[in-house]
């Protein structure tokens, strides 16, 4: 009976640990799934918002803008239908609220039940024109030619040089400044403390009496305590001034005020791993190594070094993994605009500050909301990568030192 | 007995007339908050929640009906007024306060005035360098609110003639780091809501008769309508809740509640 018991209180836990580890994985398959398929939808919507339509005269030759095209037209950098393909006329633009230019008050009607004809009569008079007006007000019998807009493109979205996600008429998805953002400022931030923390763990480990380590890591745990938003605003008000000093920039707010940042962030985490790790190195092997000649240093990177090297891997990729997904403080401090950045001193865009800023506001399940979905998925993509590629390599040299 | 049912028909009663939910547009937030407050204090049976999260979101909380009222600081959009009509809601839309924005620059700068042609050109990254409108021989840094933000939109719309903003433009995600930013760039310029502004940074004129005449950003001239750029602050709410948060709506629109507007810093209704 006794037995019996045991043996099911002993099946009992182990069902429960299966159950919880099958959660957890369950939890993450269904969250990346959820996250492609929003961010994947992004490539069934058109770049003008849904309910709009932008229609020419129907003389106009030109059948058919791009959307980088629409914004320029709009923006009034062409101004001539012959840069699109059309002929040598002026454009002229027409919006909803402009329909007060042609018409009275009076003739629209109070309720605005004769715009629908008013628009359509707009469009039929002047054939260089280009109107964007709500589905709302088309008329049943319009007369004008309906632009016919192709749905965002892998091209246009991971090539597009512009990222202006609620321009009317149609929306500019170009992540490519926001993708080179991200990897600038992550890069920066590595090499910054990849160095430092595994010095600063190798010190800790190896080299410091016991009583300066036990002042140093409480301390530097601490950094991991401080909130993000806190690292930010430091960063704005301490880190962004003296980089504009030093270096003589119109802006301090730069991709590398940016690193510097992040790079104190992913510090402790990076320390405190790889020195743990380090710790762990069994005292028989060290002092096999000193036995043999070896020097303390030799015995540093031969012996140790290579033994940790998985925890060391641990910190630096969970260090890494804060660094690109970080969004509050790298927000505050690296100007967040979107150009291609040519070098670290100048004002980036990075991706998880882009999905911060603008979810809020994105209207639920449109185009603009599926397009932050989307640098989601890319955001994990390249974690992902990296997190495969620092393992690779650390399994390899595993195998080069037996 | 009839203690008990006299209990039951008070919880009833405040359960179902008078709570109330509020959510949206971080920029009416202090207000609502305050006028909330004040409101619960001389109408012990009020329950108001407030909570913010973005003009957007409270808006996407009414068409899913988890909000009472939405607070917003843009207009509603083409696609949420469609979502409101799929689903079958009729809406009220309230305009609560006024915002004003001024035009801000670092005290450095020797520049006092610019028209709207001028702003535009500046925002769109047409003119770079501020001896161009007669100031020193400077790079123009030109920081922006994100493009998520009521702010950025009506900005957008009202002084740059809806043409986009340059991409070149830094977007900060509040006013108060737009505030830090000018105060320690030489060159930068920015815009804020007048309640924001400080002694660290120096406000434009502007002009939007093409330089005839240039007014300055004040509680005064916003309200007298003299300045320009002034952007109105809702509410909407759902034509079917219309009894319940009417009173708060009225109290808001009242001389008390416009008076908290103007301590709040924002612009009260002129009737």
């Amino acid at each position: 009976m006794k037995t019996f018991y045991k043996k099911f209180s002993e099946k009992f836990i182990e069902g429960l640990l299966m159950l919880s580890s099958t959660i957890t994985t369950l939890t993450v398959v269904l969250i990346v799934v959820f996250l492609f398929k929003e961010g994947l939808g992004v490539f069934n919507k058109k770049p003008v918002e849904d309910g709009f339509v932008i229609a020419l005269n129907k003389q106009n030759p030109v059948n058919k803008l791009t959307s980088a095209q629409l914004k320029n037209i709009f923006d009034q950098k062409i101004t001539n239908w012959s840069e699109v393909g059309g002929k040598k006329d002026s454009i002229i633009l027409f919006r909803m609220e402009d329909i007060t230019n042609y018409y009275s008050e009076e003739q629209i009607g109070e309720k605005f039940e004769r715009l629908p004809q008013c628009i359509g009569k707009v469009v039929d008079s002047l054939p260089n024109i280009i109107a964007f007006f709500s589905t709302k007000y088309l008329d049943k019998n319009f007369q004008g030619k309906q632009l016919d807009i192709d749905k965002i493109s892998f091209k246009e979205f991971f090539g597009g040089k512009e990222w202006f996600p609620t321009a009317q008429p149609s929306a500019q998805l170009g992540v490519l400044p926001l993708i080179l953002g991200t990897l600038w400022v992550s890069l920066g931030a590595i090499l910054l403390a990849l160095p430092l923390g595994l010095a600063a763990a190798v010190y800790m480990s190896e080299i410091a009496d016991e009583k300066v380590r036990k002042v140093m890591k409480p301390l530097i745990e601490l950094l991991a305590g401080i909130p993000s938003v806190v690292y930010g605003f430091f960063g704005l008000v301490i880190i962004v001034p003296l980089i504009q000093k030093v270096f003589d920039l119109p802006v301090g707010e730069t991709g590398l005020a940016g690193s510097i940042v992040l790079g104190i962030m992913a510090l402790p985490t990076i320390i405190t791993i790889s020195e743990d790790a380090m710790r762990n190195t069994p005292r028989a092997m060290k002092e096999a190594s000193l036995a043999l000649g070896a020097s303390k240093w030799q015995t540093i990177y031969k012996v140790v070094v290579p033994y940790s090297i998985s925890g060391i891997t641990a910190g630096a990729i969970l260090g890494i993994g804060r660094a690109i997904g970080e969004t509050m403080a790298v927000l505050m401090v690296t100007g967040n605009a979107a150009v291609i950045p040519h070098t670290i001193l100048e004002p980036v865009r990075t991706i998880p500050a882009t999905i911060a800023a603008e979810l809020g506001e994105a209207s639920n399940g449109g185009l603009h909301y599926k397009a932050l979905f989307a640098l989601g998925c890319i955001l994990f993509i390249i974690t992902l990568i990296i997190n495969l590629t620092v393992e690779y390599i650390s399994n390899r040299k595993k195998y080069n030192n037996r | 007995m009839k203690r008990k049912i006299f209990v039951i028909a008070l919880t009833l009663y405040t359960g179902i007339s008078i709570a109330q939910k509020l959510k949206g547009s971080d920029t009416v937030l202090p207000l609502a908050q305050k006028e909330a407050e004040t409101y619960m204090k001389s109408n012990k049976l009020a329950k108001i929640t407030v909570t913010g999260g973005g003009s957007g979101v409270g808006l996407a909380a009414l068409v899913d009906n988890t909000t009472d009222i939405a607070m917003s600081s843009r207009k509603i959009k083409m696609d949420e007024k469609m979502k409101l009509q799929d689903a079958g809601r009729a809406y009220k839309e309230v305009v609560v306060a006024y915002d004003a924005l001024s035009v801000i620059v670092n005290p450095g700068n020797k520049v006092t005035q610019l028209t709207r042609e001028q702003l535009e050109g500046i925002f769109t990254g047409k003119i770079k360098n501020w001896k161009e409108v007669g100031g020193d021989d400077l790079q123009i840094v030109v920081y922006s609110r994100e493009s998520s933000s009521g702010t950025y939109e009506f900005f957008k719309e009202h002084v740059l003639n809806k043409k986009n903003y340059a991409s070149s433009v830094l977007s900060m995600p509040a006013t108060g780091a737009i505030v830090q930013s000018v105060s320690q760039t030489k060159g930068a310029i920015g815009y804020i809501g007048l309640a924001y502004m400080d002694k660290d940074v120096k406000s434009l004129k502007v002009s939007y008769d093409k330089g005839k005449t240039y007014v300055a950003p004040s509680m005064s001239t916003a309200k007298d309508k003299t300045y320009p750029i002034v952007r109105p602050l809702f509410y909407y709410y759902l034509s079917t809740v219309e009894k319940t948060v009417k009173p708060f709506v009225d109290y808001v629109l009242s001389a008390e509640g416009q008076k908290i507007v103007e301590q709040v810093g924002y612009v009260p209704l002129t009737k």
